[in-house]
């Protein structure tokens, strides 16, 4: 597994990055952890003349943790994620989520940048990020603007991004105290993608859910965040069940993936229930 | 004798013989990283292939043009089968008497085959260029059922029929349809059928032992170096059996057997995987011969999984009969046997379906009979017995799985069942009704260990307490208690009935001790991580009385080891390691001479203690082995030559019948199919212990191979032939997570004929694991109607499995 | 593709090289670098085969190219031996502990063993399991490795504590 050549840039600024993806368009890609696009080159799946290596890019690290939101730059790793105390006292379902992402080796690599913005819809991140409705702020040529995750995810690895954007920083608002919180994930071992997955945050009067793996982008359903809010579990369930739609997979065939789904959703319902307070 | 002298057992203790845990030499190279595997060998001017693989599971080649490939920098050749047709290497035997493609000529028969071989300066340029060689392919029918197969007017191979579209006859006999390869029988089909006919009881299940792969961390790869000047080939590869590659190479190149040397490097793990042999190694040999260079080739993790030996994929169907008591009075099981484009399979000439006819398992079975089909079908070749001896994998997981449908169908507990069948320790050696002879057992001591061990009743209380808390919708998790008692049979094997490719099975140790009391031994095998530089120096301690850390072991160049049929089948310890045993017993021979004369006293007045010969009867008159060495090439003894060593060709009298059992409790969600190992408990017993250590590795490692396959590792194919799963993100190999800690014990019971008792341990705990953790499957589901459902049982064939049987309300 | 001059600092010793961007890491190391203890085994970032400690995080080598380890700082498993050439404390207790067999994915184990240590140094079991589900073995079950893994931690803390 050998991947195809390519020129290699690693800029120190976004504007130079900016500027490389609109002299190559769609020749160029940019590389974060690499750790989903990397495989894609190997098995010549994908294959792009210019690669810009974002790592030097200061503006993109770092997580900063506010009184109302918390933003984490791109190339953020998961490993920080899950290491960074400020954060998991602020927003504790991202390390709970991250946790269950891939084997350790990869999340010191891959970043939370790249994995919401690849489209993936095995990724876990996005679910998540809708979950907690999260804010992506793309830089471009025409300067910086911010998409919802919950607008943000068009088809498999289709999403609001132009080419050449750059997905630089995910705000986050922070949950009010006493809001409950899980991420659920049925997968075959380390390392697997999500057989079905489920975010859900309750507190306050309000409640969000949202799923991974279950259609061709993250479902989250408005429906099913107020059903729950309300103390419908069971109309929540099934507001979710009417908005997935799975395919099958070396996993299991849909109605399977359909009966787990519903099941991960109650656990993970179930259990933040029993954190909020 | 005074205070300062050590006793016998310091001395034996100063050996690290037979029975301690001895550390391993290996290790001090391999935990720095200092290993030598073949991707390691790096030559002067070393070119790199590679290669185009079809995508079709079925297709004519119409062309290849490889103009554009050859443009790559650092591109030398593009070979096809047209370049090897001349010299006759298009076409290869394989292990099974059928003959395999090297390159497409003319058509492809699986996904992956090899197409055309890139070779170029660095494996960077060969995949390129791999990119751009340019095949024309027209889709053919493709057949991936062998029940279709064995019905279809599609002929998959040409070569196989007559001008009248008719099968000739195979290596195994007539052949009944085009895509039929062989009918194995064994046993007596009329008297069996007469014992059903007239059973109390007959129970029948059909079975599917999906297809997977032994999927060793390394790939399998090989160095070529064709030196002109000397005209001698070098061959460095991922080989089980070095001896045997060097004379099929012979064989099919023409260069004569001295002029080829082959070199087993260190093996990253083989399983059976590294049995056969590949295009690969055939195209590195043949364009270092075009090219003068050496050449290497390596796959990758796909092309492993693709194209390289499988294992099972049997479709396995049965009758069991017995008293309304439970005592089995007939078994009778056939076979349709999945071979893939070819017949590759890895088994002794006259075993086409390896040992399976060892299906009567460690039950006193009067009456039998065996059927094997082998069939044709678009998929990869291979068949190898992936951490078993020659499918007994598939044998004991039929048996294994027979004795639970039976106890269904007399509604007996199943591990009562096989204590009333089991053969009696009185009973060996025994005759088998499908032709072996077990050389010895104690299989109800075992059991009742392994009963107690694990407090079965409590457990059956346990599981009683369990379903009736689940039928009240007190819980939705199952428990599943999986019993499994196995036979092995090991150690091929004895020359008169064994052989492969025309080559006795025997094994081989040669022996020099060197003056100053240390030694070296060369043997026929290969250690892929069983630690033979470790344990057969443990057997010659003890046997020749020389410190085991002054032994050291080689293997695995054909220049300097004796011939041997290599590491497979857990055959090194039965038959190598018995070669060393009477090797090593040639050396003591010679040496009591030596010591009679050193101690003027006639050759019968000495004998061996420990490290030394002892006048009989005045221990204080005596000779180390070490003196001995050392007399051996310093003195000139009246009618005794000079020198210390020995040679020895080890032909086994009999196979070894390594058993055990094993327990496994699971629990299973029902409503998402995940099973979760609570306790798993394996009684082994492989007679003489060399190294308790590595033998307990080997258990823990041989389980987990064994969990894999069970719960989820499978090779896949969609109808149209493609594989499913061709990366680790879909072939199914357990991490430490997955995994649970296992516990290990064991009974001893010696091998009669084997001259150290010792049986073989290597694939035990995958050949009994594997009905284990299915049977644990099984059982969670048998009070709600469950008799038999296939593995793989990941999550959704569970899940499936228990919304079959209405559990999800 | 023209070729780079690729400097790193590789078990304490600065190394350079030339190599296409694309050249994976771990192939830069075996082939340019003759550091033949990290291995490839799966080639999609699943067995860990090829773990090295890049600028103190374990990663898979054959899931980072050339390019992106420019500068940086590597160690390997052939960087953990003590300093008078004898084996380090996990190389050791893998010993010690039969925490291998085939040899094939025992340096990618141990070097993401280290780093585990490194940031735990007193793992449970269920931390080590999880710590090192990044690295397949086909072999041992595990069980002995994380046997291995737990005494290297025991030998290390008490190394630490005769020494303050």
């Amino acid at each position: 597994m050998i991947p195809a050549g390519f020129e290699y840039y690693r800029p120190s600024d976004i504007t130079s990055a900016v500027s490389i993806l609109q002299e190559h368009g769609d020749e160029a890609r940019v590389i974060a952890g690499g750790h989903s696009l990397i495989p894609m080159m190997k098995l010549r799946m994908a294959d792009m003349g210019h690669l810009i290596d974002l790592q030097d890019i200061d503006a993109l690290k770092g997580i900063e943790i506010g009184s109302d939101a918390v933003t984490i730059g791109a190339m953020v790793t998961q490993h920080e994620l899950i290491t960074h105390e400020g954060l998991s006292n602020a927003v504790p379902l991202i390390k709970e989520a991250a946790l269950l992402i891939a084997d350790p080796q990869v999340r010191y690599m891959g970043t939370v940048g790249g994995n919401v913005a690849n489209g993936d819809p095995g990724n876990d991140m996005p679910g998540l990020m809708q979950c907690l409705n999260a804010r992506f702020e793309l830089s471009g040529p025409d300067g910086v603007r911010e998409v919802a995750a919950r607008e943000f995810y068009e088809a498999a690895y289709f999403t609001a991004r132009e080419d050449e954007e750059i997905l630089t920083r995910i705000t986050i608002p922070v949950p009010a105290g006493g809001t409950g919180y899980a991420y659920e994930k049925q997968k075959r071992k380390i390392g697997d993608y999500a057989t079905a997955a489920a975010a859900v945050m309750i507190g306050g009067g309000t409640a969000s859910v949202a799923m991974t793996n279950l259609a061709d982008t993250p479902i989250w359903s408005d429906a099913a965040g107020a059903a729950l809010a309300a103390g419908d579990v069971d109309g929540c369930v099934s507001a979710m069940m009417g908005a997935i739609d799975p395919v099958a997979d070396n996993r299991g065939p849909i109605e399977f993936k359909k009966h787990v789904a519903a099941v991960i959703l109650r656990r993970a319902i179930a259990r933040a229930q029993s954190r909020a307070s | 004798m005074n205070d300062l002298t050590p006793t016998p057992e310091e001395r034996a203790a100063n050996l690290k013989g037979m029975g301690c845990a001895r550390k391993r030499v290996e290790d001090v190279r391999f935990t720095q990283g200092r290993g030598n595997y073949v991707d390691d060998i790096k030559l002067d001017g070393m070119l790199f292939g590679d290669f185009v693989r079809s995508p079709y599971a079925h297709a004519r080649v119409v062309s290849i043009n490889s103009e554009e490939a050859m443009k790559v920098p650092g591109v030398v050749a593009v070979i096809t089968a047209a370049d090897l047709e001349p010299l006759g290497l298009h076409w290869m035997p394989t292990l099974a008497g059928d003959k395999q493609m090297v390159l497409a000529d003319g058509k492809v028969l699986f996904q992956g085959q090899e197409v055309a071989f890139v070779v170029a300066e660095d494996r960077y340029a060969a995949a390129d260029a791999v990119e751009l060689v340019e095949v024309e392919y027209e889709e053919l029918p493709v057949i991936v059922d062998p029940f279709e197969a064995l019905k279809s007017d599609v002929v998959l191979r040409e070569d196989t029929v007559d001008a009248n579209g008719k099968a000739t006859d195979g290596a195994h006999g007539p052949r009944n349809h085009p895509n039929h390869i062989f009918t194995w029988e064994q046993g007596d089909e009329a008297a069996t059928e007469a014992v059903m006919a007239e059973a109390e009881v007959v129970a029948e299940e059909t079975m599917y032992y999906h297809r997977t792969h032994p999927c060793p961390l390394e790939t399998c790869g090989s160095v070529a170096s064709m030196d002109k000047v000397t005209g001698k080939l070098t061959l460095w590869g991922t080989f089980q059996a070095p001896h045997a590659i060097r004379t099929v190479v012979s064989l099919i190149s023409g260069i004569e057997e001295h002029n080829i040397r082959v070199i087993s490097p260190d093996i990253g793990g083989g399983f059976g995987n590294k049995v056969g042999a590949y295009s690969g190694y055939v195209c590195s040999v043949v364009a270092s011969i075009v090219t003068g260079k050496p050449v290497k080739w390596v796959e990758d993790r796909m092309e492993n999984l693709m194209t390289t030996a499988f294992a099972r994929d049997y479709w396995m169907s049965g009758k069991i009969s017995a008293t309304k008591d439970g005592k089995i009075t007939g078994l009778h099981c056939h076979v349709t046997a999945d071979h893939g484009g070819f017949d590759a399979c890895a088994d002794p000439t006259k075993f086409p379906a390896g040992f399976m006819n060892i299906c009567t398992g460690s039950y006193d079975i009067p009456t039998a009979y065996l059927a094997v089909d082998g069939v044709y079908t678009n998929k990869a070749p291979g068949g190898v017995s992936y951490r078993c001896s020659f499918r007994v994998t598939e044998a004991v997981y039929f048996i294994e799985r027979m004795i639970e449908v039976l106890a269904i169908k007399l509604n007996m507990d199943a591990a009562e069942l096989r204590r009333i069948n089991f053969i009696k320790k009185e009973q060996f050696p025994y005759q088998s009704a499908l032709g072996w002879e077990y050389d010895s057992g104690d299989y109800h001591t075992a059991w009742d260990k392994a009963m107690e061990a694990v407090d079965y009743q409590g457990l059956r209380a346990e599981q009683a307490q369990r379903i009736e808390d689940f039928k009240a919708g007190k819980t939705r998790s199952l428990m599943g208690i999986g019993l499994t008692f196995f036979t092995e049979i090991v150690g091929a094997g004895p020359v008169k009935n064994c052989d492969i490719l025309g080559l006795g099975m025997f094994d081989s140790c040669e022996i020099r001790i060197h003056p100053t009391g240390s030694a070296i031994a060369r043997l026929g095998t290969i250690s892929q991580g069983q630690g033979h530089a470790t344990t057969f120096a443990q057997i010659l301690a003890s046997e020749i009385g020389l410190p085991a850390d002054s032994i050291t072991i080689e293997e695995g160049d054909t220049d300097t080891a004796p011939y041997g049929l290599g590491t497979y089948g857990s055959r090194s310890t039965p038959v190598a390691g018995a070669a060393t045993a009477m090797a090593g017993r040639k050396i003591r021979a010679k040496a009591q001479m030596i010591a009679a004369y050193l101690l003027e006293v006639h050759d019968n007045d000495v004998e061996f203690d420990v490290d030394r010969f002892v006048v009989k009867g005045a221990p204080e008159r005596f000779k180390t082995m070490k003196e001995i060495a050392f007399a051996a090439y310093n003195q000139a003894i009246p009618g005794i030559e000079p020198g210390l060593e020995a040679v020895s060709y080890y032909d086994p009298p009999n196979m070894t019948y390594p058993f055990g059992a094993y327990v496994c409790v699971m629990d299973i969600d029902v409503d998402t199919g995940v099973p979760e190992i609570r306790r798993f408990y394996a009684l082994d017993d492989c007679g003489t212990r060399i190294n308790p250590m590595i033998i307990e590795g080997q258990i823990h490692g041989g389980l987990t191979e064994a969990l894999a396959v069970a719960l989820g590792q499978e090779i896949a194919y969609d109808e149209m032939g493609n594989v499913k799963t061709g990366t680790l993100m879909d072939f199914f190999l357990p991490t430490s997570w997955e995994v649970p800690n296992y516990e290990t014990d064991y009974t001893v019971t010696p091998s009669p004929h084997h001259p150290i008792g010792a049986k073989g341990v290597g694939e035990s705990p995958h050949v009994g694991g594997v009905p284990c953790f299915s049977n644990a499957v099984h059982d969670a589901f048998r009070a709600f109607g469950l008799t038999q459902t296939n593995m793989p049982h990941d999550h959704w064939r569970i899940w499936k499995t228990a919304n079959d049987l209405g559990l999800h309300g | 593709m023209s070729k780079m001059h690729v400097k790193m600092t590789v078990n304490g010793k600065e190394v350079e090289g030339l190599a296409e961007p694309r050249t994976l890491l771990i192939h830069f190391l075996r082939e340019n670098l003759n550091i033949t203890g990290p291995h490839i085994g799966c080639e999609t970032s699943h067995c860990g085969a090829c773990t090295v400690d890049l600028d103190g995080k374990s990663v898979k080598s054959c899931t980072v190219f050339v390019a992106q380890a420019q500068g940086k700082e590597l160690t390997t498993v052939e960087g953990l031996v003590n300093e008078d050439g004898s084996l380090g404390v996990l190389q050791e207790m893998f010993r010690e502990h039969h925490g291998l067999q085939c040899g094939f994915c025992t340096p990618g184990m141990i070097t993401r063993a280290h780093r585990l240590l490194q940031e735990n140094p007193n793992p449970t079991e269920e931390e080590i399991r999880f710590g090192m589900a990044g690295n397949i073995c086909r072999c041992t079950g595990y069980q002995n490795i994380v046997k291995s893994i737990a005494a290297a931690a025991d030998t290390l803390n008490a190394q630490k504590e005769a020494a303050e």
